[in-house]
């Protein structure tokens, strides 16, 4: 096998998802590209494996998995969170220096999204 | 040209052409239909390269947890059913800078690695990957299960909120 072909192909990928978490809004879709990116490391990860005959790069891609779940759980949990500040999780919408406890105050008694609807 | 070339570059087509529709379709829950093709193609690939654990890990982990994840988040933040749009911004800068990281890493992979040949490995199972890990690699792997732990916890506290 030649080696170039499944290296080209990761390094398109990375490029898909580089195009990925630049143009879209949607905090969700943005996680989307970032584990297309992800998963372009692990093809080279392996692909390195079979040029140079040991089992490294294949330890390591498992180990890519692995964080790739754990920064998709705490990702998801501070989409869904700024979902319920916001009732959007568009990310322009996000000033880095805004105080959303002045301009947007949340109900803290009520915790459940619907709930806080219901008693509005 | 042998048949590992071949499924290589038809897996690599099928990964590239759905990752291409993850990051322009206009629907948001068809984004992470088609991150379950391009995902599953990569494992395909894996299969194909041999590393028989990372694939079935792939399937297990990434088609099976991450994405139903993805999908559940697009639930729960009430992504319309129908097409959306205003779901990207102006695509012109995206698209250099997207073209440029992918061609310049595609051309540095080109020139190291020209044509050259390689004969594929023995099949990294799970026997071998799990001596590999717990000779060589015990304390990352021990690492690792801490960060996943930390993990846990920190979404558990982020999304339960600020309790006064």
């Amino acid at each position: 096998m030649h080696p170039v072909i499944p290296y080209v192909i990761a390094a398109v990928l990375f490029g898909i998802g580089v195009y990925g978490v630049l143009v879209r809004r949607n905090a969700v879709l943005v996680l989307m590209a970032v584990e297309l990116m992800l998963n372009a490391v692990n093809l080279v990860l392996v692909t390195a494996d079979v040029t140079l005959r040991q089992y490294t790069g294949q330890t390591f891609a498992l180990f890519v998995i692995v964080l790739a779940a754990a920064e998709i759980g705490v990702g998801l949990a501070l989409v869904l969170q700024l979902y319920r500040l916001r009732r959007s999780i568009v990310t322009d919408d996000v000033a880095v220096d805004y105080d959303v406890a002045v301009d947007n105050p949340v109900d803290n008694s009520v915790d459940n999204a619907a709930d806080r609807e219901a008693a509005r | 040209m042998t048949v590992t070339d071949i499924l290589l570059l038809a897996l690599g087509a099928v990964a590239a052409g759905s990752a291409l529709r993850v990051v322009t379709t206009t629907h948001i829950v068809r984004a992470g239909l088609w991150l379950v093709v391009a995902l599953g193609a990569m494992a395909a690939c894996y299969l194909v390269l041999t590393a028989e654990l990372v694939a079935w890990v792939q399937v297990l982990i990434y088609v099976g947890a991450v994405v139903v994840l993805l999908l559940f988040a697009t639930m729960l933040t009430r992504a319309p059913i129908g097409p959306s749009p205003e779901l990207d911004r102006a695509r012109f800068p995206a698209a250099l800078i997207g073209l440029g990281s992918g061609g310049g890493l595609a051309a540095l992979f080109i020139f190291g690695y020209r044509w050259g040949k390689a004969e594929l490995a023995a099949p990294g199972t799970a026997g071998v990957l799990g001596k590999e890990i717990f000779s060589g690699w015990v304390l990352p792997f021990e690492v690792l299960s801490i960060l996943l732990l930390a993990a846990l916890v920190g979404a558990i506290v982020v999304s339960r909120g600020e309790r006064s």
